[in-house]
């Protein structure tokens, strides 16, 4: 991120914190809140919210790391999740996760290092009548295989060249 | 403004629509997934481009998954007809022949809600909704779940204002003798649970709506939320009512973001129209609902566990008593129910005890909700009276397996649940039945398994989720679940011993033992109903390093099969990651064990014509390799 970005994080981060002492809202949507404006929790973010909640940093960073939806790390630019709920593992959701962490190099959990992908597993989208499926940004991809998976990455790809 | 006047209101805007031709989409996140904003996008357009004013509606689902996109036109004078699977390409051809024309778009149709003597099947006699009883999911589909007039114009919020009439024992009598069940899975008697909040000492009181859903396989909550979320709002406002809170919570997870937009929708929307915040309709009482967010955590639906999270700390489940009726969110009397069971209020106040009694066995009550996935032909939501057979909903509702293939088991209730084999299909579905047969009603999701689902595959992929999802606050679950799934790891890749049988089951009793929460208390039961239903499949996979549904990837190998290898067709060379595969032009194509990883991608691409490549199990069964270079040489 480069620092006009940081900054303007910044006041976002003061704004939600604002809102939560008009509001009073808990620590779990404000974490939620702060990770929508960030791509993640940064560990100066966890402190500042400990430090207006008055609690310890430890507690924050203990439900930041307790719940599957926090990330520590940023995401890449197109987050990958694959879908391991119970329909998409036994529909062999297991290959089409180890074809993209093939592909993309990288295992899951892990962002790439030009940080063009992320990639992520989740527990059941609800679509268990597609399965086995992946999430690419907010596009659902239904009834994946290894091979269907390596071909979805290919469109995201090519939007990711011009840049380097 | 009374009620009445807000009905007719309501009433006169759906008459008003259904008056017009208009269009309705299922738009629920699976109807979503399967391609509906484009279909929205495309009906849009069409309409535009042809000068039509047809309002088009995104509704929620109906129920039938395998159907979407599922598209409903109503016409004032002439059928409302469903149409089915409808994709982009097919919307000028519904817009032409049906919206500006006659003809009914036969070869697209589901079906149609009239009953005629055309050639359109009739929905309701559909041999699924004969089986079928809604009682919670009847509006979910065909009214906008964004618009509460809809709702009210459906016989919602009725009960409310009827239940505003009665005194809160009252009520709460009326839902201890309609015998409902919480549905968040255990089967507590909701009514019991209400009263002893009722008599709790502690203001204020809080009324907490469970829809965390965080069974990997389960979705009816959200569909429920998505489709009709009034519903579930109306069933809270008369819990508060009787209950005597004034602040109400729905805990759902950020996973849903979709179910998350509606129910705020829908509580603006309460709060504008007067059913919901200060004074409601006249009567006196204030309630105001809540979002509470969760973070995704399978613990987090457990009742003491959801309410840490929603102050803020770690999903940790405490011991009861105090059951949260007398200590609960920030130490005050709280009543807690799964959406289901909320949604069920309205209709029990609403219709009467009688009705709600009459459907469903002697102690269950009521209808079931399932969402059915696997290996099934026609995925979905069904919602069936207590008491159904498992058979009736495996062949009369999901339509038999897929490519008619033997149906093997079904697992209920997810990771607590258990595996339930051909020979129970004749149980029938309520509370106790399943939790005889070692599995329980849970989350209410069922998964369909053919020969081609491993049951110890199965077991081993609930306790890597429980071992992941337990909180680790007791020993037993959080170092018995990681035990239990270091020998299935060794059963699955051929490491294990004989030995290992007996020690996975008494660790599994241990653990149902040693356990605080249903999540410790629960987690074993995959593995010990697929011990007790499969035990021949244990047996194969120790004593002769074999899968018999070849699954488990360290006990199969994949192998062309020289007979059937076309020769010329290279598409498994070119997909193949590890290059694995060899043979030239016009030559078989031989597998180099050594280097496949075992991915797959071979057998997939191998054209149908062909179907040369094929799994092996165990690995030593695999023919000696015989690259017979005569035939090639053909050429040269
Ligand atoms: C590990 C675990 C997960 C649970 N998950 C859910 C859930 O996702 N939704 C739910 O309604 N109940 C869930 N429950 C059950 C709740 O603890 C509680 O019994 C239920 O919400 C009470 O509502 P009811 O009386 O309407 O059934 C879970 C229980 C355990 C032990
Ligand atoms: S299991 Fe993957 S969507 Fe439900």
């Amino acid at each position: 991120m480069n620092e006009k970005g940081e900054e303007r994080s910044a006041e976002e981060l003061h704004t939600i914190l604002e809102e939560h002492k008009n509001h009073g809202k808990g620590l779990i949507p404000i974490l939620l809140e702060v990770q929508k404006e960030f791509g993640y929790l940064p560990k100066e973010a966890m402190k500042k919210v400990a430090e207006v909640l008055g609690i310890r940093p430890v507690d924050v960073w203990g439900v930041a790391t307790f719940f599957n939806q926090f990330r520590l790390t940023p995401l890449g630019k197109n987050h990958i999740k694959v879908c391991m709920g119970t329909a998409c593992h036994l529909a062999g959701g297991r290959l089409v996760l180890e074809a993209l962490e093939r592909e993309l190099k990288i295992k899951v959990g892990e962002t790439s290092d030009d940080g063009h992908f992320s990639l992520e597993r989740v527990a059941c989208i609800g679509c268990c009548m597609l399965a086995p499926v992946m999430v690419i940004k907010d596009k659902i991809y239904p009834k994946m295989s290894s091979f269907k998976a390596e071909e979805s990455l290919i469109p995201y790809r090519q939007e990711s060249k011009p840049e380097d | 403004m009374i009620f009445e006047e807000i009905r007719k209101r309501a009433v006169d805007q759906w008459e008003a629509l259904r008056n017009e031709t208009h269009i309705l989409v299922g738009a629920a996140t699976c109807g979503r997934a399967a391609g509906a904003l484009d279909v929205i996008d495309a009906f849009k357009n069409e309409c535009s481009r042809q000068g039509l004013d047809v309002p088009i509606i995104p509704v929620g689902c109906i129920g039938l998954c395998y159907a979407e996109p599922l598209v409903i036109i109503s016409k004032p004078e002439s059928l409302r007809i469903a149409y089915h699977n409808i994709t982009q390409d097919f919307v000028p051809r519904l817009v032409e022949g049906y919206i500006m024309g006659d003809d009914p778009c036969l070869e697209l149709a589901l079906g149609t809600f009239e009953t005629d003597d055309r050639e359109v099947p009739y929905i309701p006699e559909l041999p699924r909704f004969e089986h079928e009883l809604r009682i919670i999911l009847r509006r979910g589909g065909y009214i906008d779940p964004e618009n509460i007039h809809h709702y009210i114009a459906n016989g919602g919020y009725g009960s409310l204002e009827k239940a505003l009439r009665m005194a809160p024992e009252q009520i709460i009598e009326e839902i201890k003798k309609s015998g409902l069940r919480g549905r968040g899975g255990a089967g507590f008697h909701t009514g019991l649970k209400w009263e002893s909040c009722h008599h709790a000492n502690g203001t204020p009181k809080y009324v907490v709506c469970n829809a965390d859903e965080g069974d990997p396989g389960a979705f009816m909550d959200r569909i429920i939320l998505e489709s009709d979320p009034h519903e579930v709002i109306e069933g809270m406002i008369i819990a508060g009512y009787a209950v005597g809170a004034q602040k109400g919570y729905i805990y759902v997870r950020a996973e849903y973001p979709l179910a998350i937009d509606r129910i705020r929708n829908a509580l603006r929307q309460g709060e504008e129209i007067g059913i919901l915040g200060e004074n409601i309709l006249g009567s006196g009482f204030c309630f105001h609902i809540g979002i509470a967010e969760g973070a995704g955590a399978f613990v987090s639906g457990e009742a003491t566990a959801l309410v840490a999270a929603m102050e803020g700390r770690r999903s940790e489940p405490r011991l009861r008593p105090p059951r949260l009726a007398e200590a609960g969110l920030w130490g005050l009397p709280t009543l807690l129910n799964n959406v289901k069971t909320f949604a069920y209020v309205p209709f029990i106040i609403g219709s009467g005890i009688d009705e709600f009694t009459s459907i469903g066995t002697e102690k269950s009550k009521g209808t079931a909700v399932f969402t059915l996935a696997g290996k099934i032909q026609s995925p979905g939501l069904a919602e069936v009276p207590m008491g159904t057979t498992l058979r009736s909903v495996v062949y009369d509702i999901a339509g038999g397996m897929l490519n008619e293939k033997q149906f093997k088991a079904v697992q209920i209730g997810g990771p607590s649940g258990g595996c339930i084999p051909e020979s129970l299909l004749d149980i029938p579905i309520d509370f106790d039945s399943l939790r005889e047969a070692g599995s329980m009603m849970g989350s209410g999701g069922m998964i369909f398994m053919d020969e081609n689902d491993c049951a110890v595959d199965t077991a081993r992929f609930f306790l890597d989720f429980t071992a992941k999802e337990s909180c680790g606050k007791c020993t037993m679950c959080r170092m018995g679940t990681l035990q239990l799934l270091s020998i299935l790891d060794d059963i699955t890749t051929g490491k294990a011993k004989m030995e290992d049988l007996e020690l996975l089951r008494q660790l599994s009793e241990d653990i149902k033992m040693g356990s605080l929460c249903g999540l410790g208390r629960s987690a074993p039961n995959p593995v010990l109903t697929t011990l007790r239903y499969f035990a021949d499949e244990y047996r194969a996979h120790i004593l002769e390093k074999r899968c018999p549904a070849l699954v488990c990837k360290d006990l199969i190998a994949y192998y062309i099969l020289p007979e059937k290898c076309d020769r010329a067709c290279e598409h498994c060379i070119l997909v193949c990651p590890t290059e694995a595969i060899k043979g030239g032009k016009g030559e078989i194509k031989v597998i180099n064990q050594e280097k496949c990883s075992k991915c797959g991608t071979c057998l997939e691409v191998c054209p149908p014509q062909y179907c040369a490549i094929i799994k092996i199990s165990p690995i030593c069964n695999l023919p000696p390799i015989t690259i017979e270079k005569g035939d090639s040489a053909e050429g040269g």
